[in-house]
């Protein structure tokens, strides 16, 4: 066995920090690790926890870990803060909140920058999962800003999806309303102490409502909860609808469909190979220089985008062009 | 695809020492840089610390100090690197510590410390030149 496999499996810290690291770093010699770990994944349970920046999401991470503990389960963290486009660089404080479980070794956390590489955050992230998963983490707690389509991804990986808004962002609710919204298992409303928690409770509770003829024949109802994660007021009571959603996925024959269809496979396994493809093409492209080429052809009024395009991508695929 | 290694620095604050704004403004900066910044709050302990930079895999701890107990937090912080086999991060320092105490530090391992007046171009490039991806 490949010896990284074996430290991970076994559990050791500093060979899974190692190995997520290589996996953001885009290293190609993980993907035998990962190939290697893919036989112990399958164990952990996902929850995903996105929505805005401010809603208080490290701050229930926090809590949940608290809990989780109490019942004796490991967890493992990957909190995604955005880099910055402009420097690179990124300011990952999610862990602040959470520090207090450092010393914990049942806990372990890893902050993650989006980075905006080709491959995506989604890949390095459902890698990440697969990792702490092998490590033999119960439940691992993804913690997103849910700003980009990469990062709902993210969160449509795991097999409770959970979104936290706060009191009064109507607007923001608007705004996400047709895309991350649709992916939430549960809504946690919270700072539920602040003026318009009733307000927003309504207002998605007539969005889920709406799309009343989705949950009929038994299938999952996101329940909205009220939650005041920094006093931890009603976060055993969300644990709880977590567990329920669970059962509901391992233990219904709706759910155990949701959970291991051939669709989900399918979608996975497109994404990944859609990501090499851009990966192994890409670098090609600017390895020869090619691309640059094509950049200052276009640039020159020598050549449009579209046939510079086809000339730098068929040829790769054994495609003639046009 | 052949991708640079990108470099992971974390900025501590030990002790009971709540003044955090420095360390902010250095945690800026080193994004600016194009570092990533892992920021771990006020008021830790050492053991904190060392736990959570090698979970994060950093290449350097920037530790702030500015209310005296340096002489405490920063050895100790080196030798759990140590004893954890983790002493390939580099440990640097800065903040509020007499000119006395620097050569101490230095000979236990601390590589840097940067006392007030040091420009953030500076200290930027110091990491740049001294600190690379594991």
């Amino acid at each position: 066995m490949d010896k990284v496999v074996e430290k991970v499996v076994a559990g050791d810290v500093r060979s899974v920090a190692r190995l997520i690291r290589d996996i953001d770093d885009g290293i190609p010699e993980v993907r035998e690790s990962l190939k290697g770990l893919y036989p112990y994944t399958g164990n952990a349970y996902v929850i995903g926890i996105t929505g805005a920046p401010g809603v208080g999401k490290s701050t229930l991470v926090d809590q949940m870990l608290s809990h989780i503990r109490k019942k004796d389960k490991t967890v493992g963290v990957l909190a995604v803060d955005p880099t910055s486009p402009f420097s690179g660089g990124a300011i990952l404080g999610d862990r602040v909140r959470m520090q207090r479980h450092s010393m914990d070794s049942g806990v372990f956390i890893r902050s993650l920058a989006t980075r905006g590489h080709f491959g995506g955050l989604t890949q390095s992230t459902r890698s990440a999962i697969d990792v702490l998963d092998a490590m033999g983490k119960d439940y691992i707690i993804v913690e997103t800003v849910g700003v980009g389509q990469d990062e709902v991804d993210v969160v449509k990986t795991a097999h409770t999806t959970v979104i936290v808004v706060i009191p009064g962002m109507g607007d923001d609710i608007q705004a996400i309303k047709a895309g991350i919204l649709e992916t939430g298992d549960i809504f946690l409303i919270n700072k539920a102490d602040r003026e318009g928690t009733d307000k927003t409770m309504s207002d998605l509770r007539l969005m889920i409502e709406m799309d009343q003829r989705k949950y009929e024949g038994g299938k999952w109802k996101p329940p909205i909860l009220k939650t005041e994660s920094i006093i931890d007021r009603g976060v055993v009571e969300f644990l709880e609808e977590v567990e329920k959603h669970k059962k509901y996925l391992t233990e219904t024959t709706e759910g155990l469909e949701l959970r291991k269809s051939k669709g989900k496979v399918r979608e996975e396994l497109g994404e990944m190979v859609k990501n090499r493809l851009i990966q192994e093409v890409l670098s090609k492209l600017t390895e020869t220089g090619e691309f640059d080429g094509a950049v200052q052809a276009i640039v020159e009024g020598k050549t449009d985008p579209y046939s510079a395009c086809d000339a730098l991508v068929l040829p790769r695929l054994g495609l003639h062009t046009g | 695809m052949k991708q640079k290694r990108k470099v992971r620095v974390m900025v501590a604050k030990p002790g009971l020492d709540g003044h955090d704004r420095g360390a902010r403004i250095i945690a800026r900066a080193y994004r600016d840089a194009g570092f990533e910044v892992v920021y771990t709050g006020l008021h830790q302990t050492p053991e904190e610390i060392v736990e959570a930079a090698i979970q994060e895999d950093v290449d350097m701890i920037g530790l702030s100090s500015l209310a005296g107990a340096h002489k405490y937090l920063f050895p100790r912080t080196v030798e759990l690197l140590r004893e954890k086999g983790a002493d390939d991060i580099v440990v640097c320092g800065g903040g509020i510590v007499p000119d006395e105490d620097i050569e101490m530090l230095k000979e236990i391992g601390i590589k840097k410390i940067f006392t007030p007046g040091t420009t953030l171009e500076e200290i930027v490039k110091w990491v740049e030149e001294n600190v690379k991806p594991r």
